[in-house]
């Protein structure tokens, strides 16, 4: 079994090996085998295909939380120029677990922040698993109040299980830090765009999701209570998260649905793990449009637009 | 005891031991000295115990109906009800949760919003009602917060919320977890126009409400002895795998730890908040004994 591979990616995972064994194989070998590899990859294709046509809502949680699934430092580098990044609260500590600075998208000057889960242990660690303290919302707050001076837009990136609970993040009001963040940026003078690249874990993914546009990958999720949470707390059992995850619907899909996001961006076959620079390209993209579209809008009528829209969630129209 | 006993004439002994005879519901008990309190008297002092002061709960429409003046009480939003976006279901059917909340608490909704005055001050009031699904936050209370706040922009007048919630409103998904940003845009604008915004925060106000309207007051008060956090104990303690320190989470902990403006007595918090919308608004105090 792969580990890099979900249980549902098996069979892909196991005729790709076979794809690479025959390739190995080719090398030292006599015997044309390109025939038989075009074969192979063609049938991988389909097969990839078809079990990513019919992912439930709980493979589509598990692919949010892929364990190869691109972070912001990979979008980053990808769709972004010369990036300075910029560390700190200004008040106790640098807050690692949001990652924000100044870059150039399109050659434009922007702000962008986002959160960082880390790839290996040491940095996870470092990381905090993505899960911000007020530390770092603070930090998130000090950036984008100064793109705000400085009229830069703002993009982020939401990739987090959640706010994290601590005894220090409770000691340092996580509560304050979140609720700060999204009065702060539901007036923000400048457009900010918000995108679930991953895991859209409640509050602690809102603190950096207030904005004009609010877009998901397509399989992201976006969620009120972690479905392990939601099915403990209601069914009594963390093993019926599945059903949790349907009954709240946390798939890009069904957000889009109900009308709380404005676009889902398309991933590529199997997953925006594999095919990192194709998912750049499809984000970048998404980005470059709306904030094209953005930036047309006088300041005021931008933020009275993001208001009312904000004023409408949850009413029945 | 038992030599006491016999010397006690036999009317006072079976008062203290059996409840035959007396009515259901006319006595009550601390929940947390466990002394046995006349029903009436506790109501009359706000469900404030009159032997230890712990505070317990209290209705939201009791506290509202004792915070503000008896005169000119208008109700607000009483016409935005719970939806159920996603027709969820778990154990029970929200419509039937919801039901049975409304049964319960003879309110339609975990927020109840009035406009009156507080000794002669014109403001808004409003009030979690915990015992409607723990208070959670939905989008029908979403709504009437901001029906609440529109109110006190129109009319440039103060705006109070008393906080008694669990968090999110699960059964609603995502719809819930907008209201904190519906919620906090709002007390963005009032912020704005500098028309205060008080927060009391009772026992417990916890996850959602916390992290929005709750921690946006200009001036954060707490009752005594309250819950509030973001994360819940029990969660925190999951994730850290160790015991908490004493009183966390508690109104105390959170003056401590530079959280709130103050602590404040249920029965002095009518003549307290007066006082301070007063100077906030720069009007004439009202005429009160302070002590």
């Amino acid at each position: 079994m792969n580990l890099n591979f979900l249980e549902f990616e098996q069979p892909i995972a196991e005729l790709e090996a076979k794809i690479e064994e025959l390739r190995l194989v080719g090398v030292d070998s006599e015997i044309n085998i390109t025939e038989e590899i075009s074969r192979l990859e063609d049938k991988n294709k389909q097969l990839t295909e078809s079990i990513f046509s019919n992912l439930t809502d709980w493979q589509v949680v598990q692919l949010a939380r892929h364990p190869q699934r691109p972070y912001i430092t990979d979008y980053i580098s990808r769709i972004c120029t010369d990036f300075d990044e910029l560390e700190g609260d200004r008040h106790c500590a640098n807050g690692p677990a949001i990652i924000g600075g100044i870059a150039r998208l399109d050659d434009k000057p922007i702000m962008i922040i986002g959160h960082q889960k880390g790839r290996k242990t040491k940095e996870k660690l470092y990381r905090n698993f993505g899960s911000a303290r007020p530390e770092e919302y603070r930090k998130a707050l000090r950036l984008v109040e100064m793109a705000e001076r400085f009229k830069l837009p703002v993009i982020s990136l939401i990739d987090t299980a959640g706010a994290y609970p601590g005894i220090g993040a409770e000691e340092r009001n996580q509560s304050e830090a979140i609720a700060r963040n999204l009065s702060v940026l539901s007036r923000l003078k400048t457009p900010v765009i918000c995108t679930v690249v991953g895991e859209g874990g409640s509050g602690g993914a809102l603190a950096i999701g207030v904005g004009d546009r609010v877009m998901m990958l397509q399989y992201s999720v976006y969620s009120v209570i972690s479905p392990e949470g939601c099915a403990t707390i209601l069914w009594k059992s963390a093993e019926r998260a599945s059903e949790a995850a349907t009954a709240m619907g946390v798939t890009a899909k069904h957000v889009k649905e109900m009308g709380l996001i404005d676009e889902v961006i398309p991933e590529p076959l199997g997953g925006a793990h594999r095919d990192i620079d194709a998912m750049a390209k499809g984000l970048k993209n998404a980005l470059v449009r709306n904030l094209a579209e953005l930036q047309s809008i006088p300041t005021m009528q931008l933020v009275e637009q993001r208001y009312k829209r904000i004023m409408s969630y949850g009413l029945q129209s | 005891m038992s030599w006491l006993k016999n010397l006690l004439p036999s009317v006072i002994r079976t008062e203290t031991g059996a409840k035959k005879g007396v009515p259901e519901g006319l006595w009550t008990k601390c929940t947390d000295c466990n002394a046995v309190l006349y029903r009436a008297e506790v109501e009359r002092n706000l469900s404030i115990c009159p032997k230890c002061d712990f505070h317990m709960p209290i209705t939201a429409r009791n506290r509202l109906e004792a915070f503000l003046d008896e005169s000119q009480r208008v109700a607000i939003a009483e016409d935005v009800i719970a939806v159920d976006h996603l027709k969820f279901r778990d154990s029970k059917k929200y419509k039937d949760r919801l039901a049975a909340a409304i049964k319960k608490t003879g309110e339609t909704e975990a927020l109840i919003v009035m406009q009156g005055q507080l000794h002669g001050l014109d403001c808004v009031a409003c009030a979690f009602e915990f015992g409607f699904i723990g208070g959670s936050m939905s989008t029908g209370v979403g709504e009437r917060f901001v029906q609440a706040a529109n109110v006190s922009l129109e009319k440039s007048i103060p705006l109070i919320c008393f906080t008694a919630s669990g968090g999110a409103r699960m059964q609603e998904g995502l719809f819930s977890l907008m209201q904190m940003a519906k919620t906090s845009a709002v007390l963005a604008k009032l912020q704005e126009k500098g028309i205060p915004f008080i927060v009391v925060l009772t026992n417990p106000t916890m996850g959602g409400v916390s992290a929005s309207l709750a921690t946006l007051g200009d001036i954060i008060i707490a009752e005594p002895n309250a819950l509030i956090g973001f994360a819940g104990p029990r969660v925190i303690e999951q994730t850290i795998r160790e015991p908490l320190p004493e009183g966390f989470q508690r109104s105390e902990f959170l003056l401590k730890h530079g959280h709130i403006d103050m602590i404040v007595n249920r029965s002095k918090m009518r003549d307290k908040i007066a006082g301070i919308i007063a100077k906030l608004t720069n009007q004439k105090g009202p005429r009160i004994k302070t002590d």
